[in-house]
């Protein structure tokens, strides 16, 4: 496949051009590429996976800047949030909370399909914050109900970046309803440890966290509404009290537990994005760590290594690189430990191998108290 | 977790002994008008016989966790259990009557038809108690042998079966996460009774998914060779429950799923179901009385 630099090189375009587009390739945010060569780059058709996992990409990207085209699709909806079956009205990208990541390199464009269905009650809309200008598109997505819009931006700035509806008046509503995401742009050359050294990871856990606030009736019972309407007002009221009554992963209460435990091995690398568009959150992994940790997310810096906690701030995403070196079942929470084992926010994942006796042992297993 | 359950171990003592709450005997009904006793519950009669019972707790072999004995059990002497699992309404009524806490305000929920949910072990004795007071018979939770007896062919046998020499802790730990995720229904909400149906023992609703507190404490014993038992240490603040797997609970906890450890997978919910005595002596006259001088 001929790329975009290469088809560019083998015109008459000639030297300046050459120098120009190797300007272009160095520092990607600042140069502007006239539409038409924009119309020119290849294009890449993504579906969307629902979380915890992500569509096919690759970390080392092969080949130029290409235009990568996505579509969401609004969906309104019921969800079961917890094991009780508490049934929030939900707004949501492709059906999924947290919506589908997407993944795409530093200089290419994004080309986004939004479609707002007609059977849906409610305009909405796509805030990116990987995006510059627009109110990171959504002055230029507002769709009503029956409507699609497609916006392009480009990607100028790598790491892993919160996306969300932001209808005027109504955007927290819409966050906390489930309308959140998270794209990631990885640098062209990949992940590095900040000392140069590549790092390559065999899985990506996509983890989005959501605080909901749902109102209880007079028995303290959670409520349930008709339509997304009539749930607003009441929703609102324990929305302004500023404490949420589920923190979850994924969209419900064990959503990453049980049979949906998230698998590994011994040996794997493990890259763990956490996004959390709407409140802060310190994620841990009980027996574990974060070897290399983009707290804030954001490639060009360089990761903190070996930590216990890290965190997320609200209307953020980070991300976590971590070699699994126990086998066992871990526990990966929100070390809130309230939100953790109270309100949701705790997944699991079974990780199989060999035990390490070096790192750890049970010198003695319980017993009666002897005589020290 | 561990060090939760340690901690709350005298606690748990004192106050069980405060309540007196084993296996209460004969209990004096005085001025209680017999209009206000509760119905007697339905019980089914269980009969003797013998079965294996894997036992309760953990068990250590060579300082590895090991599965634990199977032990060929004899049940002597048959006894009633409640066909039902003590109601929503009967236990309102134990509320009502000032002998029983509410249930944990989420798990309330209401009817004949319901099962009482977010009860604690010691709302089950006192519930017991009460029950005893009010009908006259004794009632009291089973062990957690008569409960596996009565479970019948819905008794999990929760041994691992791991082919392995115990030096990778993890296969027990990913193993038992296995079982208990593949045994757990994913509608935790409770149902109406009789939902889960009747077991071979005629018992309704038995390993649904409403974890029933025993007696039984939790124990942790060293094997020596062979199955004989090197030593062992009870801890009465943490119950057997019995449901769909055999679970422990700190006596106080009235929600399982957040009495749970971190990585495992907790009781739906916990609630009760006694056994019923054998009327004493005392009992049967009374009930040839009239209902006057009762």
């Amino acid at each position: 496949m001929l790329t975009r630099r290469e088809a560019l090189l083998g015109t008459a375009a000639g030297t300046a051009g050459a120098v120009l587009l190797a300007a272009m390739a160095a520092t990607p945010a600042l140069a502007q590429v006239p539409a038409a060569d924009i119309k020119s780059l290849p294009r890449q058709k993504v579906n969307l996976v629902a979380p915890p996992f992500v569509h096919e990409h690759e970390q080392v990207a092969t080949g130029g800047p290409k235009v990568v085209e996505f579509q969401l699709t609004v969906k309104e909806q019921p969800v079961v949030i917890d094991r009780e079956g508490t049934t929030m009205r939900a707004m949501t990208y492709n059906g999924s909370i947290p919506a589908p990541m997407m993944i795409v390199h530093e200089g290419d464009y994004v080309e986004l399909t939004l479609v707002n269905p007609e059977t849906n009650e409610m305009p909405h809309n796509i805030d990116f914050h990987a995006a510059t200008g627009a109110l990171g598109g959504g002055a230029l997505t507002h769709v009503n109900p029956g409507e699609q819009v497609v916006l392009r931006f480009k990607a100028t700035r790598t790491g892993t970046f919160v996306y969300h509806c932001a209808p005027e008046g109504m955007i927290p509503w819409h966050v906390v309803s489930g309308m959140s995401g998270t794209i990631m742009v990885l640098p062209r050359d990949g992940l590095k440890d900040g000392n140069g050294k590549q790092l390559t990871y065999d899985k990506l856990f996509y983890i989005g966290e959501n605080d909901f606030y749902v109102p209880r009736d007079e028995n303290g019972k959670y409520k349930s509404y008709e339509t997304l309407g009539e749930s607003y007002e009441e929703t609102l009221n324990v929305m302004r009290g500023l404490i949420p009554t589920h923190v979850v992963f994924n969209g419900k209460v064990g959503a990453l537990t049980g049979d949906n435990a998230l698998k590994a091995k011994v040996g794997d690398k493990v890259l763990i994005v956490h996004s959390q568009a709407n409140r802060d959150t310190r994620p841990h992994l009980i027996g574990g760590h974060g070897d290399h940790v983009w707290e804030q997310g954001k490639f060009s810096n360089a990761p903190a290594k070996d930590l216990e906690t890290w965190f997320i701030r609200g209307g953020s995403a980070g991300a976590a690189f971590y070699t699994f070196l126990q086998p066992g079942v871990y526990a990966y929470v929100n070390h809130n430990l309230i939100e953790a084992a109270e309100l949701g926010a705790t997944a699991h994942i079974m990780v199989e191998g060999e035990w390490n006796d070096d790192l750890m042992a049970q010198v003695s297993a319980p017993g009666p108290i002897r005589a020290i | 977790m561990k060090l939760k359950v340690q901690a709350s171990m005298a606690i748990a003592a004192t106050m069980l002994a405060a309540a007196g709450a084993f296996a209460p005997q004969v209990v004096e009904i005085a001025g209680k008008a017999p209009a206000q006793m509760a119905a007697e519950p339905e019980t089914v009669a269980i009969a003797p016989g013998s079965f294996d019972l894997r036992l309760p707790g953990e068990f250590l072999k060579n300082d590895y966790p090991v599965d634990a004995p199977l032990q060929a059990t004899k049940v002597q002497r048959g006894f009633a259990i409640m066909k039902y699992q003590v109601s929503a309404a009967d236990y309102a009524r134990c509320v009502a009557d000032g002998a029983c806490e509410a249930p944990e305000a989420s798990a309330i929920t209401a009817g004949d038809d319901m099962p009482a949910t977010g009860v604690s072990y010691r709302d089950a004795t006192a519930y017991a108690a009460w029950l005893t007071e009010r009908t006259g018979a004794v009632w009291r939770l089973p062990t957690d042998t008569e409960w596996a007896f009565a479970a019948g062919e819905r008794y999990a046998d929760d041994a691992l079966l791991l082919d392995s020499n115990g030096s990778n802790p993890a296969e027990r730990w990913l193993a038992r996460y296995r079982s208990e995720t593949g045994k757990s229904e994913p509608d935790p909400e409770p149902k109406t009774r009789g939902h889960f149906g009747t077991n071979a023992k005629s018992v309704a609703d038995i390993a649904g998914n409403v974890w029933e507190w025993t007696t039984t404490c939790y124990t942790r014993t060293r094997l020596a060779d062979g199955a004989a038992k090197a030593e062992s240490l009870d801890n009465c603040g943490v119950r057997v429950v019995g449901g769909k797997h055999r679970g422990y609970m700190s006596y106080f906890i009235r929600d399982g799923k957040s009495g749970g450890c971190a990585a495992g997978m907790a009781p739906d919910n916990l609630g009760i179901r006694l056994v019923r005595e054998p009327d004493s002596l005392l009992a049967r006259f009374r009930k040839l009385l009239p209902a006057k001088v009762a």
